[in-house]
């Protein structure tokens, strides 16, 4: 296609550009701006507000009254530095219970016979396609006190009183493999698939044990699936409001679920916004991470 | 040495994290059917709770809004997100495109609480009436995103001597794209505006944020039901969810399959 100026090639290149600078990066401005502010009785909660009728002075008014005491804020009270830390701390540990949950069923998949492999796909992406809602609402049945779990486990004789798992974190590390499993399992038997068999045979008949030609040889091949997984687990894991709300307790502590309550039930705007630029600067990292390795990644695969 | 063959450890993980997947969903649908109102003891088979719900307006509407808004901005979705998998892999070069490929690839991982705050504060800033259309617009935002990752799949495999060719043969850029483009990665669009429809349809965190008068999603409504407890009606409109999905993906997955073989017979009668 041309390389020179047009108004078709504007309007191609600006009609996307424009929507997401005005529905995506815009309304960070936004954010940030209301994470300035302070709280008010009025509607919209925040001041001050920018008065375009007052021309230069009132931009001058409008500017000196923002502070980051919503910042000092947020590092004064306990509350939220805790749960940053015990966002990261489920969303890691959760991770990794998905990779390893995660890691047999897509190795199984990898070896599985040709014929079965787009059904066994299609069977893992189906849950992704129900309600997400739904399939964490489905866990309270289960985990609940006189639940299915608990049901199994008095009538086999395991236990002779009921566990206690639903409202707590062990609720929350399960609604978020279960969630995300379909997340993790996607890319390692993308990865998995794509290895060469005869590379394990020559290992084989130079004589590994299978674990170690395992060990050797396939996980070696796995690393761009199990680092992809794991980040399209972490990723989301760490801002989950859903699974923490509906599964876990009062000991569960998420900076998502911190937000919600924040904006929904507090109206504390201000300070709303503040937990979510935070929260943007700490992914920021994993984050362009990803990007960057997904790059490489391109660039191998080409 | 053969190492191909499926072993029972293999065998064991497929079965025992396919329970893992299905059972939770297997058991809300077999206890929508319960008799009891206990959601996990069984007091026998009914269909009282479908009823119920049939009868129930609440959910009716809001399943109404939900498809609606899921049909707006998913056809919304579709077009922009198109659009934009063709400007970062047929642009070429142009002032801000790492920016653009940024803001494309942020909102797929970006926390919905986050993108759903943003967005009602843009919306109040605008001063705009909160409800129908708001929702909307947010969930274009988010799942063109998805759109432009599916197609631009599609793109990358794409021969691109054929749009040369017609465009060689003096066809301008748009009638290059209806004729030789937009046939190729239609079934990838068509795959894009389907993930952006149950995006929609499914999303309650966005949609509560930039909700209004007239805004009660399916979502939203079926999350408050959740908050006052589990129920067996709450099951019956879940079970109904569920195989209204189940139908229409295996009828997505059969269709491809048979568009694949199609395929690769013609390809073969016109090889041989």
């Amino acid at each position: 296609m041309g390389k020179k100026f047009s108004l078709g090639r504007l309007a191609f290149i600006g009609t996307p550009y424009f929507w997401l600078l005005i529905f995506f990066l815009f309304p960070f401005f936004i954010v940030f701006k209301i994470s300035l502010s302070d709280l008010a009785v009025a509607q919209p909660p925040y001041v001050p507000n920018f008065d375009f009728s007052e021309g230069w002075n009132g931009l001058l008014l409008f500017f000196s009254q923002l502070d980051i005491e919503n910042y000092t804020f947020l590092f004064e009270d306990s509350l939220y530095y805790k749960s940053y830390l015990s966002s990261l701390q489920i969303a890691l540990l959760s991770t990794l219970l998905t990779l390893l949950i995660g890691f047999p069923i897509a190795y199984a998949m990898s070896k599985a016979p040709k014929r079965f492999q787009a059904l066994l796909l299609m069977l893992i992406i189906l849950p992704f396609w129900t309600s997400f809602l739904i399939r964490v609402y489905a866990w309270i049945g289960i985990l609940k006190p006189e639940g299915f779990l608990n049901q199994a486990l008095l009538w086999l004789g395991i236990i002779d009183k009921p566990l206690i798992i639903l409202n707590t974190n062990i609720a929350v590390y399960i609604g978020i493999v279960y969630s995300y499993l379909p997340f993790m399992v996607l890319p390692l038997y993308a990865s998995l698939e794509r290895i060469d068999m005869s590379l394990i045979e020559a290992a084989r008949d130079l004589g590994c044990s299978a674990l170690k030609a395992f060990w050797v040889v396939t996980l070696p091949l796995a690393v761009p699936g199990i680092i992809a997984g794991c980040f399209l687990v972490f990723i989301p894991a760490i801002g989950e409001f859903v699974i923490p709300d509906v599964l876990g307790g009062s000991e569960t502590l998420m900076i998502g679920k911190t937000l919600w309550t924040e904006f929904f039930n507090n109206r504390d705007w201000p300070v709303a916004s503040a937990v979510a630029v935070i929260l943007l600067l700490l992914l920021l990292i994993p984050i362009l991470w990803f990007q960057k390795f997904q790059e490489k990644q391109m660039e191998a695969g080409t | 040495m053969k190492v191909t063959r499926f072993t029972w450890f293999n065998a064991t993980s497929l079965t025992l994290g396919f329970a893992f997947l299905y059972l939770p969903i297997l058991l809300l649908v077999i206890f929508s059917f319960n008799e009891s109102k206990l959601v996990t003891v069984w007091g026998g088979f009914s269909t009282k709770w479908y009823q119920q719900l049939w009868e129930n307006s609440v959910y009716l509407d809001a399943a109404l809004v939900t498809l609606k808004i899921a049909v707006v901005s998913s056809t919304m979705a579709a077009i922009l997100g198109t659009v934009s998998a063709l400007v970062l892999h047929r642009a070429g070069r142009f002032r801000g495109r790492t920016l653009f490929s940024g803001m494309i690839y942020a909102p797929l991982v970006m926390p919905e609480v986050i993108t759903g705050l943003s967005l009602l504060l843009l919306f109040v800033a605008a001063g705009v009436a909160k409800g129908f259309w708001t929702i909307s617009l947010a969930h274009i935002t988010f799942s063109m995103c998805y759109v432009t990752v599916v197609v631009s799949s599609r793109l990358v495999t794409f021969d691109r001597s054929l749009e040369e060719a017609a465009l060689d043969l003096g066809c301008t850029p748009f009638t290059a794209f209806l004729q030789v483009t937009l046939p190729v990665i239609a079934p990838s669009v068509i795959s894009g505006w389907l993930l952006a429809f149950t995006l929609s349809m499914d999303d309650l965190v966005i949609a509560s944020f930039t909700t209004g008068p007239g805004g009660t999603t399916l979502p939203i409504q079926l999350y408050s039901a959740i908050r006052r407890g589990v129920s067996p009606e709450i099951n019956a409109i879940s079970s109904i969810l569920v195989g209204v999905v189940t139908i229409a993906v295996v009828i997505a997955a059969i269709s491809s399959h048979q568009a694949e073989r199609r395929r690769a017979r013609n390809e073969h009668l016109a090889n041989s």
